[in-house]
């Protein structure tokens, strides 16, 4: 029992730092600021969320098991809620997201900054 | 079985740090900040495990609460300062 928990959270954590690193790759690598936060998105919610799985499988019951479990619930919670303001401040504040058709005609005349 | 974790978060926050130097508008730098945060949280809790004894997982707590009402508070300041200036400079 004891060696069954330890392979399915070593694999939940694998997982999740892989879901981390590939956020944080899209978070470097995307053009916009609008796909950046996709990219910040995956990280917050599926890197975060299976790391902590992962390590509440070790914790056992008790009270680190709560604490995890506030943890968790709460970086959801905030994550998402602070790429939402994020967002809407940004296109509130005139940030205009890059679409397909700003490329075709960008050439002419200066569009919307990146 | 805590290395792996430990050193692709530090990998990821060393990523962010770079996206925020480099973001070019305001609001890139904000959303480095916050992923910056979050992963310091998860940097905490996988420390905690590999250190044995779990000490520190109400410093996560807290870190958590913190990073969300501060990425809220820069929001609302830079709000209400000039609106289009801050998304046009580069």
């Amino acid at each position: 029992m004891e060696l069954l928990l330890d392979i399915v959270s070593w694999i939940l954590l694998i997982s999740g730092s892989f879901f981390t690193l590939t956020g944080a790759l899209g978070l470097f690598r995307f053009p916009d600021f609008f796909t950046r936060t996709h990219a910040a998105g995956v990280t917050d919610t599926a890197g975060a969320g299976l790391i902590l799985t992962g390590l509440m499988l070790q914790a056992g019951w008790g009270l680190v098991l709560a604490k995890l479990l506030l943890i968790l619930l709460f970086s959801l919670l905030a994550s998402t809620t602070a790429c939402h303001a994020m967002a809407k401040a940004a296109l509130k504040s005139g940030l205009k997201p890059q679409t397909v058709n700003d490329n075709s005609n960008s050439e002419e005349e200066t569009s919307s900054k990146p | 079985m805590y290395i792996i974790p430990a050193v692709i978060l530090l990998i990821v926050m060393g990523i962010a740090l770079c996206r925020a130097f480099m973001g070019p508008t305001l609001y890139d730098r904000i959303l480095a900040v916050n992923t910056f945060g979050t992963k310091t949280v998860l940097f905490i809790a996988v420390i905690d495990f590999l250190s044995g004894r779990q000490a520190f997982l109400d410093i996560a707590i807290v870190y958590a609460l913190i990073n969300f009402i501060s990425v809220i508070g820069i929001l609302r300041f830079f709000e209400y300062s000039s609106k289009t200036a801050l998304a046009e400079e580069d």
